[in-house]
């Protein structure tokens, strides 16, 4: 099912009369296509949320339209949209047994869609088949792990074959090792049911990781929508640049003059097409090549080995961020104790933009 | 170690002493009055052992009465005080405006003094020289009555006492619900709302469940405090209960010692460890009953 949402808007009342309505989502446009796994994904705080309940009908919208296919939903109630929500804390009904759990949905379907009980214990049963927990019907939440407990969830929200799945911060309350192995397994059920899926996360690993699409979020405006190696091989701006990758992007002060990019005194890179002006220049981690005669000289702090590639911390006194870090493959070695290290930049992984307003500049080919 | 275990006593010390001199001390004393035949209260003397004192208490009908009346207050008011509650609750849970006022209100009756709710329920229902009391009055409005409440037939009597009880547990009741229903975690109702469940449904599959506990805290304590009940009676019928009819299990147990017809200690043991066991019977199976009922 495909899911449009057109200048959505929510706006919340301030708490003190006199002060401003506080826009949790600033009008949303974007299609997501039918069958895709998509990543919301921003800091804490910048609407994501909002926009999951606004998707599912547990919030009203204050403008704007939200369609599932060609139908209009955005006045719909919740139950009548067709959606399976998966709860950050799985809401698990702590009485119930797992499979009264998943049946519970089939049991509240009156009219044409009431099941026989049989009908209903064969659909939840085929639900946590393929969540796989068929082995735990029996037992309560209390007695599950957290990723038992969140397959059980995942299964509530398909037991009645929702027209779109989805999941807020799925992976946020399980530990390092199951989140991993949690978030293949989202991706998996997925693919095997072919249901648009949404997911709201703030941890951009898990969104670049399984999505066919991520949506980047910053204070209740989208800043740019893309598959994921795309968004991250070409931010729109400062801030996506610097809220996807791990180690983070390296961001420095930087000059356009001529035609080149100075960071400090070095021309570090060619900008050709790109006005003499003051920027912000971000370079990701593996951008950095080792070059004894490079441009760019940065003073060495230390050298972190990590057996595949090695990670070279040092300064600079145009960077913004405390320490430079540089992934540099590990058969590269490095002098331990030279006071400075030489780099020649990878003009692909360099990004500049506007000082002032943070957009991206485009130089050269692209 | 030795020392260390001398500490730990000496420090448990206080609480020993006064519980062994004001509980374990007097449990056992009644134990031994109900068994002693014969008692007299005056030359501390008794003539046998035995059992005559229970056999005594279980056949005098003014003991029966009270068991009775004692029974049919329980039965009336427990589920029904307990049930209001709940509807309360909901109730307040329910609405936003006001919900601060409405909450005192009913919390009102908690704090305020047994004389003064006397007089209230004294002007609801008494028949003075002057008036029948608002209720014959409203009762009136209907063409029904005037029924004399406090001196009058038995079930005007014990309607009043039931409705005294449930009034004056009530609030507790509330406070305890209204506070079990805030702790659901709403995400359990969003979870509903999701999956089209009437709300019929979300009361008894979801809300009501999680504040089962709660529930059954309720009426055990409402149990034990109803067969407990003496003050009430005193308070809306005199102190003579047997002659009003309206006596409990306690107050025949007071009256045996102190009332007017007292002096009885022995009687009075014997009738306070019938109460006792009672007591202990209705618990158990109020116990086992919400093991297999609350759900965890």
């Amino acid at each position: 099912m495909k899911v449009v949402l057109q200048n959505l808007t929510k706006k919340f009342p301030s708490r003190n009369k006199k002060g401003d309505d506080v826009i949790a989502v600033n009008d949303f446009t974007f299609e997501i296509p039918d069958g895709k796994l998509i990543g919301l994904l921003g800091p804490s705080g910048c609407g994501k949320s909002t926009t999951l309940n606004l998707i599912c009908g547990l919030e009203p919208p204050t403008s704007g339209r939200i369609l599932f296919g060609e139908d209009d939903v955005t006045r719909l109630p919740p139950e009548n949209r067709g959606v399976g929500l998966v709860f950050q804390n799985y809401a698990l009904y702590p009485h119930l047994t797992v499979l009264e759990n998943i049946m519970f949905p089939l049991q509240n379907l009156r009219g044409a869609d009431k099941m026989t009980r049989a009908q209903m214990n064969e659909k939840a049963v085929e639900a946590a088949r393929l969540v796989q927990i068929d082995g735990l019907l029996e037992r309560k939440p209390s007695e599950l792990s957290g990723g038992q407990q969140q397959r059980v969830a995942i299964a509530r929200a398909l037991v009645k074959m929702p027209r779109v799945l989805l999941l807020d911060e799925p992976l946020s309350n399980l530990d390092a090792r199951l989140r991993l192995q949690t978030r293949e397994e989202i991706r998996r059920i997925q693919q095997e049911t072919g249901i648009t899926t949404i997911f709201v996360t703030h941890d951009q690993d898990e969104a670049m990781s399984i999505s066919d699409m991520i949506v980047v979020m910053k204070s209740g405006v989208v800043q740019q929508i893309g598959a994921p190696q795309e968004v991250y091989d070409s931010p729109v701006n400062l801030f996506v640049a610097t809220f996807l990758g791990t180690p983070p992007i390296n961001v420095f002060d930087g000059n356009v003059r001529g035609g080149k990019l100075y960071i400090g005194d070095a021309a570090v890179c060619d900008t050709p097409g790109v006005g003499d002006q003051p920027v912000s220049v971000g370079i990701r981690p593996e951008g950095f090549t080792l070059d004894e005669k490079g441009p760019f000289e940065v003073s060495l702090s230390r050298v972190e080995v990590m057996g595949r590639d090695t990670s070279v911390v040092s300064t600079h006194p145009a960077s913004r961020n405390a320490v430079i870090r540089s992934i540099i493959p590990a058969r590269n070695r490095v002098d331990r104790n030279a006071q400075t290290v030489r780099f020649s930049l990878m003009p692909e992984k360099v990004f500049i933009f506007d000082s002032k307003t943070d957009a991206r500049i485009l130089f050269g080919a692209e | 170690m030795k020392k260390k275990s001398l500490k730990g006593w000496l420090y448990l010390l206080p609480a020993i002493v006064f519980l062994g001199c004001f509980m374990v001390y007097p449990l056992i004393d009644v134990l031994v009055y109900s068994v002693e035949e014969g008692y007299n209260s005056a030359s501390q003397t008794y003539t046998g052992i035995g059992l005559y004192n229970y056999s005594y208490v279980l056949r005098d009908p003014y003991f029966l009465q009270a068991v009775r009346n004692t029974f049919l207050l329980v039965i009336i008011t427990v589920p029904l005080s307990t049930g209001i509650a709940l509807l309360i609750s909901l109730g307040l849970n329910a609405i936003k405006p006001l919900r601060k006022l409405y909450q005192t209100v009913y919390f009102l009756p908690y704090v305020t003094n047994t004389l003064a709710v006397g007089l209230v329920f004294m002007i609801l229902f008494k028949r003075t020289a002057y008036s029948d009391g608002l209720i014959n009055l409203m009762l009136r409005w209907f063409h029904a009555g005037p029924v004399d409440f406090i001196d009058g037939p038995y079930w005007a009597k014990m309607f009043v006492l039931c409705f005294y009880t449930v009034w004056v547990v009530m609030p507790f009741k509330v406070l305890i619900l209204t506070s079990a229903l805030a702790s659901v975690n709403p995400e359990y109702y969003s979870a509903a709302r999701m999956d089209a469940t009437r709300s019929f449904r979300v009361f008894y599959k979801i809300t009501l469940p999680m504040i089962s506990p709660m529930i059954f805290y309720l009426v055990i304590t409402g149990f034990i405090g109803a067969f407990k009940a003496y003050s009430d009676a005193v308070a809306l019928f005199g102190t003579d209960l047997n002659a009003a009819g309206m006596n409990t299990i306690v107050g025949y147990v007071y009256d045996m010692l102190y009332g007017n017809s007292g002096g009885y200690p022995s009687f009075a043991s014997a009738a306070a460890l019938i109460l006792f066991a009672i007591v202990l019977t209705i618990t158990c199976i109020n116990l086992l009953i919400s093991k297999r009922h609350v759900h965890y």
